[in-house]
């Protein structure tokens, strides 16, 4: 106490003003999508202490030893300790490194992450313009037919193939979202809405496409596409899955930082994504800008299509975009909407996809931890000040606690 | 009642907003607050009225010690506060509003109004409030609604009444009958803490005023201080309170607007055929009551107001119809009237805002791509220019106080070489040094002969920038008028009487009663409003 600041604070210090509730939406967004990083990397410390718990008291052995808790208590807790250890151990040597393969799990989780990295940034990006993009999955779902389409029923030369491929994904992916940017600056609708309605949209238009001739295998009954042409495919690194998908996500973040930071259009849609009224002022075309910002949204998750179907893949069914769209949502907010922050969550929730299938196998815990997990995380990113009241970083309750006299006097 | 309060401080962390504050207010005693937006006036009132709890200190009634945990206890205890933003449902009669939370019952539980409309009559006769308890809120002036929240206060038997900033939403003849207001409730035994930082009206009414700055009281001074040396108090060093401008050496016609009609998503006509004209080196002031279609006649100038009717030129050149981005290219300088909504990204660093609507242009746009060393550059140079008070250009904007804020603002729009300046509440919020400062450098841009049009609710600010004054009513224009009209003209042209009418009306009363404040009067008819052109030459003959 021996410094205080009487009256108005000094230049750059946060002036205290009384609580207002001006724009209290628009703030909860930005606490949601866009807070500290510190609250991510505590959520998803708080949610792996959690699902381990969850491991080690349905465990086996756990409960064997807790009926004899009193009598002999370090069974019992070396035997939880253990059951919530090896699952993430297991999840470990399976994302990232054991002995018998080295690190070539990590490549693997490199291959999952890819489009994971891909379509969060399409959402990140949403964010930072002020909207919640819940359309990856239609997105991705669109990317990856044009591409797929263009990967299999075109024959073409080496690179041009692959290039054109990667193009018209992106084109896809930027109709589905620059449509559904069209309708909000045009007529007001909600994106969310529209996102949610373009998904199934998206879904089954795919579905009735896996069942005209012009996608479906010659001679199959299942609708699944003909195998992309080698040229149309991303090169692998030979003994794993990874492929050059993965460069195109570092590209792909390195480019979003980039134009968030650094270009006008960045500029514009940050300006938008913060106080449309001002960047109205400012002579922002605010309509322009939504539309822009929802294509480049939908090219990202485009990209993640493209990842799956000419990288991992190699064919295109119903079931491409699994539920990439929904976990890019997860990991766009882990990522706090930044282009690195996503890209490292991204990589995150790869190792997760990787690391839990030998989870399963060598500790018998079943693969669905994972999502409890990162549900959890999502739990916590959500609700920042659950994590910050955990940690005690909140600030110190104002209000005393004080005895309530009524006013005798009058 | 007498109301004491001792050692109170309230600290939001380790930043004190009020310290050690100590207050008397005797029975039937107005009391007057004085301090400067942020200086903690409205800190301590919360405090008092039990929406914050003091972090030291004790709150005394009569001499007892009292503790509210909420406005309920407060109110029981005899204290009513008027807020700055009414607290009345606007669909509701007067009778509903003021029943709202101590709803009179008959058996059953059936609202009873007959006894609140009783009331209501009471006090508003015994006032001359002249209020009907039956008409619905929103349909009532402003100034009336006013009333009606200090009925509420009384209703509930407030011995203390706080009224916030009460005068900010007056005309100046409102603003007069609320002083009026204020002497009968004293009479009647009423203390009343008044909330200002405005130094005429705290001048006239006040019994004792105390100066609150930087979260101390300063000092208690009776109302017979100069307004200099309240100022001075106020805001803790010599503060030039006349501008003392030059007088204006007007160019050729700049900005034409003729006969420009917006009306609204609801149907509303907002702004009725308005016509003006801007000269070169030369401040045209807007005043009126807020409302009066200030807002939507610098937005159509903007573009992001559509507008209706008529046609806007500056230098000839066709505004109506263009984009946004198209005016400010044009040359328009454009300080918006809310700062904080539709002037600055607060959560933009200062240096970004300092650039938000120039980022595509050179030296900090080339193409795609944004140059963030001429940003840099820019900010450097535009925070020592203009005075912004931080440690780091990066910083949010919301970490600004608000002088600093508009500084912000205004070092932006004037960084750029303008055919027209527009500023709307250039210094609404903004302390009263940053007040002379960014006055004159809105003088400064005039001299440099750029046209200048200043949109402002206050009318010391008007009668301080003016060159000439048109002044708006209902969305129309209500004659424009030279710099030096006095005060109670203008009053009476914001409340709608004609200019004729207005001069010998202000004479009248200017006879009859002493005014607040001397004020040169014209002598002379102020030329004819539809020929605003003549009227420089005259306004610049009258000099």
């Amino acid at each position: 106490m021996s410094e205080q600041t009487i009256g108005q604070p000094p230049a750059g210090e946060k002036p205290v003003a009384p609580p207002e509730a001006k724009n209290s939406n628009n703030e909860l967004f930005r606490k949601i999508t866009q807070g500290p990083g510190l609250v991510s990397v505590l959520g998803v410390f708080v949610a792996l202490v959690i699902g381990g718990l969850l491991v080690a008291v349905t465990d086996k052995k756990v409960i064997e030893t807790s009926s004899y808790v009193f009598a002999r208590p370090s069974d019992f807790f070396s035997q939880l300790w253990r059951a919530g250890t090896e699952s993430y151990v297991a999840l470990f040597n399976g994302s990232i490194y054991n002995s018998a393969q080295g690190f070539s799990p990590f490549l693997e989780t490199l291959t999952v992450s890819t489009p994971l990295i891909c379509a969060g940034l399409g959402v990140a990006l949403a964010f930072r313009a002020g909207m919640f993009n819940i359309g990856a999955q239609g997105q991705i779902i669109i990317g990856a037919t044009m591409a797929g389409y263009v990967g299999f029923a075109w024959h073409l030369p080496l690179v041009l193939h692959l290039l054109l491929v990667v193009l018209f994904g992106l084109l896809g992916g930027a109709l589905w979202g620059g449509l559904v940017g069209l309708l909000k600056a045009r007529t007001g609708a909600h994106e969310v809405i529209l996102t949610i309605m373009f998904n199934y949209v998206a879904l089954y238009l795919l579905d009735f496409l896996m069942n005209t001739t012009a996608f479906r295998r010659p001679g199959e009954t299942n609708p699944i596409s003909p195998i992309l042409d080698a040229n149309a495919t991303f090169p692998a690194m030979t003994g794993s899955r990874l492929h050059l998908g993965f460069v195109m996500a570092i590209l792909l973040t390195v480019l979003v930082a980039w134009m968030l930071k650094r270009s006008t259009l960045g500029f514009e849609f940050r300006a938008v994504g913060h106080n449309p009224e001002a960047a109205r002022t400012a002579g922002v075309n605010v309509a322009r800008t939504t539309i822009l910002a929802m294509a480049f949204a939908g090219a990202l998750a485009g990209a993640a299509g493209v990842a799956q179907v000419a990288g991992t893949e190699k064919v295109l069914t119903v079931g491409v975009a699994g539920s990439l769209g929904f976990d890019a949502i997860t990991v766009a907010l882990l990522g706090r909407s930044t282009p690195w922050g996503t890209f490292f969550a991204g990589l995150l929730f790869g190792a997760f996809r990787a690391g839990a299938v030998n989870m399963q196998i060598s500790t018998g815990t079943p693969i669905d931890i994972v999502l409890v997990v990162q549900s959890l995380i999502v739990l916590f990113i959500a609700a920042p000040p659950l994590v910050k009241s955990i940690f005690g970083m909140n600030p110190k309750k104002r209000v005393r606690k004080t005895e309530t006299i009524k006013a005798g006097a009058k | 009642m007498k109301l004491e309060l001792r050692g109170i401080s309230k600290a939001f962390g380790s930043f004190y907003a009020n310290k050690d504050i100590d207050l008397v207010v005797d029975n039937a005693q107005i009391h007057c607050l004085l301090g400067e937006n942020g200086a903690g006036k409205s800190t301590l009132m919360n405090v008092l009225y039990g929406l914050y709890q003091p972090t030291e200190g004790q709150i005394l009634i009569d001499d007892k010690p009292v503790q509210f945990s909420g406005p309920g206890d407060a109110m029981a205890a005899g204290i009513g506060m008027v807020h700055q933003h009414f607290m009345l449902i606007p669909v509701f009669t007067v009778a509903e509003n003021i029943a709202l939370g101590a709803e009179a019952t008959k058996a059953g539980g059936v609202l009873d109004l007959q006894i609140t409309r009783k009331k209501i009559r009471e006090i508003s006769d015994r006032y001359g409030f002249d209020v009907d308890p039956d008409a619905i809120v929103e349909d009532l002036p402003v100034g009336v609604q006013q009333r009606v929240e200090i009925i509420k206060a009384l209703v509930r038997e407030a011995k203390v009444l706080i009224l916030d900033e009460p005068t900010a939403v007056l005309t100046p003849q409102e603003t007069d009958e609320l002083l009026d207001i204020m002497r009968q409730l004293k009479a009647n035994g009423t203390s009343i803490v008044f909330i200002s930082h405005k130094l005429r009206e705290v001048r006239a009414v006040s019994d004792v005023i105390t100066v609150v700055r930087r979260g101390l009281v300063i000092d208690s001074v009776p109302p017979e201080t100069s307004t200099t040396d309240l100022a001075n108090l106020m805001v803790g060093r010599a503060v030039q309170l006349n501008l003392n401008k030059e007088a204006a050496t007007p160019g050729a016609a700049s900005l034409m607007v003729r006969d420009v009609s917006v009306v609204n998503a609801a149907g509303t006509t907002t702004l009725d055929h308005v016509s003006f004209e801007i000269h070169q080196g030369e401040i045209l002031a807007v005043a009126g009551v807020q409302g009066n279609g200030q807002t939507e006649l610098t937005e159509a100038i903007l573009g992001t107001q559509p507008v209706t009717a008529g046609s806007i030129k500056l230098d000839g050149q066709e505004l109506v119809g263009k984009s946004v981005k198209a005016v400010l290219r044009a040359g328009v300088g454009f300080v918006p009237e809310d700062r904080s909504v539709h002037g600055l990204v607060t959560q933009f660093s200062i240096e970004e805002n300092l650039i938000l609507d120039l980022y595509d242009r050179k030296p900090f746009g080339k193409g795609i791509s944004m140059n963030l060393d001429a940003m840099k550059k820019n900010a450097t140079k535009q925070i020592a220019d203009f005075d912004v008070r931080t440690d780091n250009p990066l910083n949010p904007a919301s970490s600004l106080s608000g002088g600093n804020q508009q500084k912000v603002v205004m070092a932006r729009e004037l960084s750029r070489d303008l055919k027209l300046f527009i500023a709307s509440q250039p210094t609404r919020g903004v302390d009263v040094g940053s007040i002379e400062f960014l006055h004159r450098r809105i003088v400064a841009e005039r001299d440099k002969g750029t046209p200048v049009m200043i949109v402002s609710t206050e009318l010391d600010e008007v009668m301080e920038l003016a060159d000439r004054i048109a002044v708006l009513y209902k969305g129309k224009i209500n004659g424009i008028v030279p710099g030096n009209t006095s005060r109670e003209v203008l009053g009476l042209m914001m409340a709608g009487v004609s200019q004729e009418d207005a001069i010998s009306q202000a004479d009248f009363v200017k006879a009859d009663a002493e005014p607040l404040e001397a004020q040169p009067v014209v002598s002379q008819a102020p030329p004819s409003p539809h020929k605003p052109k003549h009227s420089t030459t005259a306004e610049g003959d009258a000099q």
